[in-house]
C-alpha cells in the first residue's frame, strides 16, 4: 500500500493566498499527486491550510486562460467575445501602443495590480515607463493598518510585525476576520491557548479565530476607535501606563507649543543641537525636567521629564505630548463609549484593567544585554505580555487611520512595542516615521520617454511631499498623494476606473490590470463600474480606450478586456518574496523566499513577470537595457539574479546567497547560482539576528547600526514612537494657512484641518454622516472564510463544495423584528443600491450588523462555472450596495470624494448602512428563486479547459 | 491491543477546513481513490470527502459559542457498520482497530451507512461503493516515509494542531493523556458504539482581578501628578501679612 509510484517531490512556495507557506509538491507521472507543508519552512513549519491543500484544483481548473486573446473587432467590450492571437502579436500591439504613450504623455498608461507582492518589479516597470499611475491593491485592502501604525510606531502587522504569542499572557484581537495572517497566526493562537494564555476577541461577528476566544466582545462596526480611546482613558486614569517606556522610547514627554497665536502652534519646541551627519529626525526636542524644573534636551543624562502639566518657555505656553493625550481622552469615558460601541462600560473597564494589570504585573525579564541608541546599556530585555492583532475590521472604515493610531498608542502606553510578549517587528521594519521613500512632488516629474522622477508610491512627511501641481490638483489618476487623501501610501485603486471614465483629473489611454477583479469583488459600486468600463464618448470611442488584463483565470474582469494575457499559476513560475517588497520575515530576522516551477506552463501561459521584462526590453526602459539600448536580461530568473538597485549596490531582489560564490547575505554582488542555492535550501533564506538585536529595535543601537550597514534603513537614529504626530500637525498647520509649506485648495482646507489631528479622535464614519440612520439602521460588513482567504480560488472544485453560495447573516432578534424568518428571501438596500439574497438567522452577530462571506457570489458563467452554478444563482455580492464615492460635505457643491478615509484613501468598505426587508417572492411553477442583480451569462473563451461534469481526479491518470 | 484514533481539540479548532481538503487530496490519488466530484463546476457540486467540518452556534446572543466540529469515521470499538455488512466488506482490523471497507467486496447496498449513527460514511456515487476515513492506513505503515510523515494527512496539515493521533489503549500515549487530562469525551456514548475518536472540549482562561491589585504603590501618577514647586520669587501670602 505504499506510494512507491510517487516519482518526484519538488519544493516551492505556496500562493493559494498571500501567506506564502513553504510547500512540497509530490508529482506522479507529471501530475500533482499531493501538496503538503514543508516541515523545514520557518513560516508554516509543515502545516498547510484548506487552500494550500486544494492547489491541485487550481492547477487543473477550467477557468484557466491558456492563450493570449484579443477582443473580436465586431464584439462590444464586455460581451466576452475573443479571438486567440500569438504572443508575438500581443507584444507587438502593446509595444506600439505603450511606445506611443511613453513618447507623448506617459501618465496615459496606468498599471494597477491586485497582487502586491511583486510590487518591487511592477513598481519598477511603472517608474521606468514614467507613469505616476501605478499602485497595488493596498488602498482597498488595509492601507489604514499599514499607515496608521507605521506613522505611529514605525512598523505594522502581518509581514512587518505581529503579536508575540510565544510569550504573551493576554491576547486581544480586534477587527480581524479569519485571515491576515493565515497559518502562522493559527499556529500561534493554538499554542498560545495551550500555554494557558487568555484570548479576547472584539468583533461584530463570532466566527473563525473569534470562535475559540475565551471571551467574545461584540462591537458595532466602525466604532473600534471609541472603544480604544476609552481603554486608553481608563489605563491612564488608573496609572496603568508604563511610564519608563513612554519617557525613553516615545515622544510623550516632548514639549508641544500650545500658544494658539504662534505660527508654530502644535509643533514640538526645538533647540539648537550639534548637527549629526545624515540625520532624519534630529534629537532636538525638549523635555521639562522634573528634577531641575526647567527645559532640557530630550534624553539628557539624569533628566526625567514631566509627562503632565503646563509650562512656559520664553513666554510660550508649552505642554508635554502626554498631557495633550490626557486632555484628548478626558471625555472618552467607558460610559460614553458604551453608547457608541454597544459594549457595556463595565466590560470596557474590566478589559482595560486586564490589559493594564497584566502588562504591569506579569513582566518578562530576558537575560539579553543590549545598548540603546543613547548609549545606555541594559542588562535585560523587558516585556509586558499583552499582545494585539488587528486588521481590516479597523482599517476598512473612513475613520480607520485615527482608530489605528489609537491602537498604536494603546500598545505603546502599555509598553509593548518590540518587546517579548507584545508587538514584535519584522525586518525591514522598524523604519523611520515616516519611511524615507517619496513620490515626486511636481507634475514635471512626468516627462515623455523618461522614467518617473521619484517613486510612484511613497511616505509623505509634510505637505511639500504631496504629488500635486501648483494649484494643488492631483497628478495621479487615483488622486493619490493629493490634498484629498494626503497619506494614500498605497494609492486608491478603487477609484481608478471611475476617475478615468469621468476624465477627472484627466483621461488615460491604456489601463493594465493584473490579477484584480475590478469588474466584480474588488470594486465598489460594481453595477455602475461595469457600465463605465464599456461606456463610450460622443464619438463612439470607449472612454477608457484600451484595457489589458493579465490573469491566470477567466473572470468578470477579463470580460471587459481588449487584450488578455494568460498568466501562469504559482506552480509554473519563478517568483520572489523579496525584502524590496513584502517579504516573509520572522521576528528573529529577515526571511525571503522563492518559487521555482514544478510544472511546465499550461498551453501558452506566460508568467506576468516575463511579460514585464519582455515589454520593458522592447520599450527600452533604461533599467532593462544596456547603454547601447540592447536587452539586458534574458528572462525573469536572469533579471532577479543580476538586477541591482543601483550599479554595484549589492542590493537585489534576493538577500540570500549573494556574492560570486554565494558566500554573502543581504548585500553582495550577483551570484549566478543564486536560484540553485535557494532550491537546495527549501526555497527560503532565513537570517537570524543575534539575540541582542531581536528586541527594542526602534532604539537598539546594535540593531539600528546593523540595519544601516546592510542598507535596510538609511539612518541609524532612534525611532521614537509618535504618541503625538507632528507629521499630521504639519498638514493641519498648512490647512490653517500657517507655515511655509504648500497650502491646500480652499475647498479642502476644512477637511484637512479636521482630520489631520495630531492625536487620535473618534468621528462617525463619513458615510454615516450622509446617511439617514433611521432609514438605514444596520451596518453591513463582509469577511472571508478561511477556506477562501483571498478570493482567487473560489471557483476551486473542492473549496466551492465548502462554500458554494453566501447568505446574509442577521441577528435572530433583528430578523424577527423585521418579519424575516430563517431562510427567507430578502432585499438588502443601501442608499446606493439593492440586492436580493437569502437571510440566515444567527446568534453570533451583534444586532446592529448584518454580514456575509465576500467574493463567493459570482456573475453567471464567470470563472467558467456553469451559468446555473450556486455562486451566481444563490450567491450575491455586497459590493453592489457600496458606493466608491460620497457627496462632498461642502454646501452647494457637486464635488465628490472617494468613499475612503480622508487621510489615507483607504476604501471604506465597511461603512455602508443598509435596511432589510422580506422579498415578495412569487416564483412561477418550475422556476426557482435567485439572487438579484443578475448579469448576462459569460461564455468560455477559446483555449479554456473543458468544464467536467464528473471528475475522478487521480494523479497520473488524468491525461 | 492497539486502538488507533484521532483526538480532536475543539478548544483550538478554528474551522479552517485544512483537514478536509488535505484528506481529499491525499486520498483521491491513493488506494481509496479516486474520490469523485459530481458537478464540480456546476449547480450543487457534491463529492466524496472522508472528513468534514460542521459549524454550530450554541447559546443566545451575546452568550454565543461558535463551535467548529470536524467529523470523520470514529473507528468505533463496537462498530455498528460491521455486522450489518452482507458481504464482509466492512471490517475492523484486529491489529490496530481501524475500521475499513474492502472495495472489492462492497456491493454498495448502504446498510453500513444506515447503521452508522454518526453519518460518517461516504458513498462514492461513481464507483458505487462505500468509502470512509482509513486513518491514512497507506501512510502510517509506509516505511519509506519519515516518522513525521507517518501520520494521517489531516493531522499533519492541521495548522492549530487540533488533531492528535495515536493509540488510545496505551495509557502513556499522547492521545490517552490528552483525553484523561482535558476531559476528552466520545460522541453519543449511549449508543454503545464506543467510538475510538474523542473530542476535547472548550476550556476557558480568565483573569481574576481583585480591586486592591488595581493600583500599586509605585503608581506612575504619583510622579506625573506632582505639580512643580512654585518659583522662589513668586508672590506669597507670607510676604504681605504682618501680624
Amino acid at each position: 500500500m505504499t506510494q512507491h509510484s510517487v516519482q518526484e517531490v519538488k519544493k516551492t512556495t505556496c500562493y493559494m493566498c498571500a501567506c506564502r507557506c513553504g510547500i512540497r509538491v509530490h508529482l506522479k507521472d507529471g501530475e500533482v499527486r499531493y501538496i503538503d507543508g514543508n516541515p523545514n519552512h520557518p513560516l508554516n513549519k509543515g502545516v498547510i491550510c484548506a487552500k494550500g491543500s486544494s492547489g491541485i484544483m487550481k492547477q487543473y481548473s477550467p477557468a484557466r486562460l491558456t492563450r493570449p486573446l484579443r477582443r473580436k473587432s465586431t464584439a462590444e467590450r464586455g460581451a466576452g467575445e475573443f479571438e486567440p492571437i500569438s504572443w508575438d502579436e500581443a507584444f507587438a500591439i502593446l509595444e506600439e501602443r505603450l511606445g506611443k504613450i511613453r513618447a507623448t504623455d506617459p501618465k496615459k498608461f496606468a498599471l494597477f495590480t491586485g497582487r502586491d507582492q511583486m510590487q518591487a518589479l511592477t513598481g519598477l516597470f511603472a517608474r521606468q515607463f514614467g507613469t505616476p499611475n501605478y499602485a497595488a491593491h493596498g488602498g482597498f485592502c488595509s492601507v489604514n493598518m499599514a499607515a496608521g501604525l507605521i506613522y505611529t510606531i514605525g512598523g505594522s502587522f502581518w509581514e512587518f510585525g505581529g503579536p508575540d504569542l510565544d510569550r504573551a499572557k493576554l491576547f486581544v484581537m480586534i477587527g480581524t476576520a479569519e485571515d491576515h495572517h493565515s497559518n502562522p497566526l493559527k499556529i500561534a493562537i493554538s499554542q498560545f491557548k495551550r500555554n494557558g494564555g487568555r484570548f479576547v476577541s472584539i468583533n461584530p461577528v463570532r466566527t473563525g479565530y473569534s470562535a475559540i476566544a475565551d471571551e467574545w466582545v461584540p462591537i458595532r462596526p466602525g466604532t473600534d476607535g471609541a472603544f480604544l480611546l476609552a481603554v486608553i482613558h481608563e489605563i491612564i486614569e488608573k496609572g496603568l501606563y508604563d511610564r519608563d517606556f513612554l519617557v525613553r522610547y516615545t515622544n510623550a514627554g516632548q514639549l508641544v507649543n500650545c500658544d494658539e497665536e504662534d505660527d508654530e502652534f502644535g509643533m514640538f519646541l526645538r533647540t539648537e543641537v550639534p548637527e549629526e551627519e545624515a540625520c532624519y529626525d534630529p534629537q532636538d526636542k525638549l523635555w521639562w525636567d522634573r528634577k531641575t524644573n526647567r527645559p532640557v534636551v530630550t534624553h539628557s543624562e539624569g533628566a526625567d521629564p514631566c509627562l503632565l502639566g503646563e509650562f512656559e518657555i520664553n513666554g510660550t505656553k508649552v505642554k508635554p505630548a502626554f498631557q495633550l493625550l490626557v486632555e484628548r481622552v478626558k471625555d472618552y469615558t467607558p460610559e460614553w463609549a458604551e453608547g457608541v460601541t454597544g459594549i457595556p462600560a463595565a466590560t470596557i473597564r474590566r478589559l482595560a484593567y486586564e490589559m493594564g494589570v497584566t502588562a504591569r504585573d506579569q513582566k518578562i525579564e530576558l537575560p539579553i544585554a543590549w545598548t540603546d541608541a543613547w548609549g545606555k546599556e541594559h542588562e535585560t530585555v523587558t516585556g509586558n505580555p499583552v499582545a494585539f492583532h488587528a486588521m481590516r475590521g479597523l482599517a476598512a472604515h473612513s475613520n480607520g487611520f485615527q482608530t489605528i493610531r489609537a491602537l498604536g498608542i494603546l500598545m505603546s502606553i502599555l509598553g509593548t512595542i518590540d518587546r517579548p510578549g507584545g508587538f514584535r517587528h519584522k525586518v525591514p521594519f522598524p523604519r523611520p516615521i515616516p519611511p524615507c521613500a517619496r513620490t515626486p512632488n511636481h507634475p514635471n516629474a512626468v516627462q515623455p520617454n523618461k522614467p518617473l522622477d521619484g517613486m510612484a508610491l511613497g511616505w509623505p512627511a509634510d505637505p511639500d511631499d504631496l504629488f500635486v501641481d501648483e494649484a494643488g490638483n492631483p497628478v495621479r489618476i487615483d488622486k493619490g498623494f493629493s490634498w484629498e487623501y494626503p497619506l494614500s501610501v498605497h494609492g486608491l485603486m478603487h477609484n481608478v476606473i471611475t476617475n478615468a471614465w469621468r476624465g477627472d483629473p484627466y483621461r488615460i489611454d491604456t489601463l493594465m490590470i493584473f490579477m484584480a477583479n475590478m469588474a466584480w469583488n474588488s470594486t465598489m459600486n460594481a453595477v455602475e463600474v461595469r457600465k463605465m468600463l464599456n461606456d463610450k464618448d460622443e464619438n463612439g470611442e470607449y472612454k477608457i480606450p484600451f484595457i489589458v488584463v493579465a490573469d491566470a483565470f477567466q473572470s468578470e474582469m477579463t470580460a471587459f478586456a481588449d487584450l488578455i494575457l494568460p498568466d501562469t499559476t504559482y506552480l509554473e513560475r519563478h517568483d520572489v518574496m523579496s525584502l524590496l517588497d513584502r517579504p516573509i520575515s520572522e521576528f528573529d530576522g529577515p526571511v525571503d523566499a522563492v518559487r521555482i516551477p514544478v510544472l511546465p506552463p499550461l498551453g501558452e501561459c506566460k508568467p506576468f513577470q516575463e511579460v514585464l521584462i519582455e515589454l520593458a526590453s522592447r520599450l527600452k526602459l533604461p533599467a532593462f537595457v544596456t547603454k547601447e539600448g540592447k536587452r539586458k536580461y534574458r528572462d525573469y530568473p536572469d533579471f532577479i539574479v543580476n538586477y541591482e538597485t543601483e550599479p554595484g549596490s549589492g542590493i537585489g531582489f534576493l538577500a540570500g546567497w549573494r556574492g560570486k560564490g554565494g558566500e554573502k547575505h543581504l548585500r553582495g554582488e550577483p551570484n549566478p547560482n543564486q536560484w540553485e542555492m535557494y532550491a537546495k535550501n527549501d526555497c527560503v533564506f532565513h537570517y537570524e539576528l543575534p539575540k541582542s538585536y531581536q528586541y527594542m529595535r526602534n532604539w537598539n543601537q546594535g540593531y539600528l547600526e546593523w540595519s544601516q550597514r546592510n542598507r535596510i534603513t538609511r539612518y541609524a537614529e532612534p525611532i521614537l514612537i509618535h504618541i503625538y504626530s507632528e507629521v499630521l500637525m504639519r498638514f493641519r498647520q498648512a490647512a490653517r494657512g500657517k507655515g511655509f509649506s504648500r497650502k491646500p485648495p480652499a475647498h479642502l482646507a476644512k477637511r484637512v484641518e479636521t482630520f489631520f489631528d495630531p492625536l487620535p479622535f473618534y468621528y462617525d464614519p463619513l458615510e454615516a454622516q450622509v446617511t439617514d440612520r433611521h432609514k438605514y439602521p444596520l451596518a453591513a460588513v463582509t469577511q472571508r472564510p478561511m477556506a477562501m482567504y483571498h478570493s482567487w480560488d473560489s471557483q476551486n472544485a473542492w473549496l466551492r463544495q465548502i462554500h458554494a453560495h453566501n447568505v446574509l447573516y442577521v441577528n435572530t432578534h433583528t430578523a424577527r423584528i423585521n418579519g424575516i424568518e430563517d431562510g427567507d428571501w430578502i432585499w438588502v438596500e443601501s442608499q446606493w443600491g439593492k440586492v436580493k439574497c437569502i437571510a440566515k438567522h444567527s446568534e453570533a452577530v451583534e444586532p446592529g450588523t448584518v454580514w456575509t462571506w465576500n467574493a463567493i457570489g459570482k456573475a453567471a458563467g464567470a470563472w467558467n462555472l456553469a451559468p446555473d452554478a450556486n455562486e451566481s444563482q444563490l450567491g450575491f455580492l455586497l459590493n453592489h450596495l457600496i458606493s466608491e464615492e460620497l457627496p462632498s460635505c461642502e454646501r452647494g457643491s457637486d464635488r465628490r470624494v472617494s468613499n475612503s478615509d480622508p487621510i489615507t484613501g483607504q476604501a471604506a468598505w465597511y461603512d455602508v448602512r443598509v435596511r432589510i426587508y422580506k422579498a415578495d417572492e412569487k416564483v412561477g411553477a418550475g422556476e426557482t428563486a435567485r439572487t438579484e442583480p443578475q448579469f448576462a451569462p459569460l461564455k468560455p473563451y477559446p483555449g479554456q479547459p473543458e468544464r467536467k461534469s464528473i471528475w475522478n481526479y487521480f494523479a497520473g491518470k488524468n491525461q | 491491543m492497539t486502538q488507533l484514533a484521532l483526538v480532536i481539540d475543539l478548544n483550538v479548532c478554528v474551522g479552517c477546513h485544512a483537514c478536509v481538503t488535505n484528506c481529499k487530496e491525499w486520498n483521491t490519488s491513493g488506494p481509496a481513490g479516486p474520490l469523485v466530484d459530481l458537478n464540480p463546476y456546476g449547480k450543487n457540486p457534491t463529492g466524496t470527502f472522508f472528513n468534514r467540518v460542521q459549524t454550530y452556534e450554541v447559546g443566545e446572543f451575546p452568550n454565543t459559542e461558535t463551535v467548529h466540529f470536524p467529523k470523520s469515521c470514529l473507528h468505533c470499538e463496537e462498530p455498528p457498520c460491521v455486522p450489518v455488512c452482507p458481504t464482509g466488506a466492512s471490517y475492523k482490523r484486529k491489529e490496530d482497530g481501524i475500521v475499513l471497507v474492502d472495495y472489492d467486496k462492497c456491493i454498495g447496498c448502504k446498510y453500513c451507512s444506515w447503521a452508522c449513527p454518526y453519518g460518517a460514511r461516504e458513498f462514492d456515487e461513481h464507483q458505487r461503493v462505500m468509502k470512509k476515513c482509513t486513518l491514512c492506513v497507506d501512510r502510517i505503515y509506509d516505511t519509506t516515509l519519515t516518522d513525521e510523515e507517518r501520520r494521517p494527512a489531516c493531522v499533519r496539515a492541521c495548522p492549530t494542531s487540533a488533531r492528535l493521533f495515536g493509540d488510545i489503549h496505551d495509557p502513556e500515549s499522547e492521545v490517552s493523556r490528552a483525553i484523561r487530562e482535558n476531559g476528552g469525551y466520545q460522541l453519543m456514548p449511549e449508543w454503545g458504539t464506543q467510538p475510538a475518536n474523542h473530542y476535547l472540549p472548550r476550556r476557558k482562561t480568565q483573569i481574576r482581578l481583585r480591586e486592591d491589585e488595581l493600583e500599586r504603590a509605585d503608581n506612575p501618577l504619583k510622579i506625573d501628578r506632582q505639580l512643580p514647586k512654585p518659583a522662589q520669587a513668586e508672590p506669597a501670602l507670607d510676604d504681605v501679612t504682618s501680624w
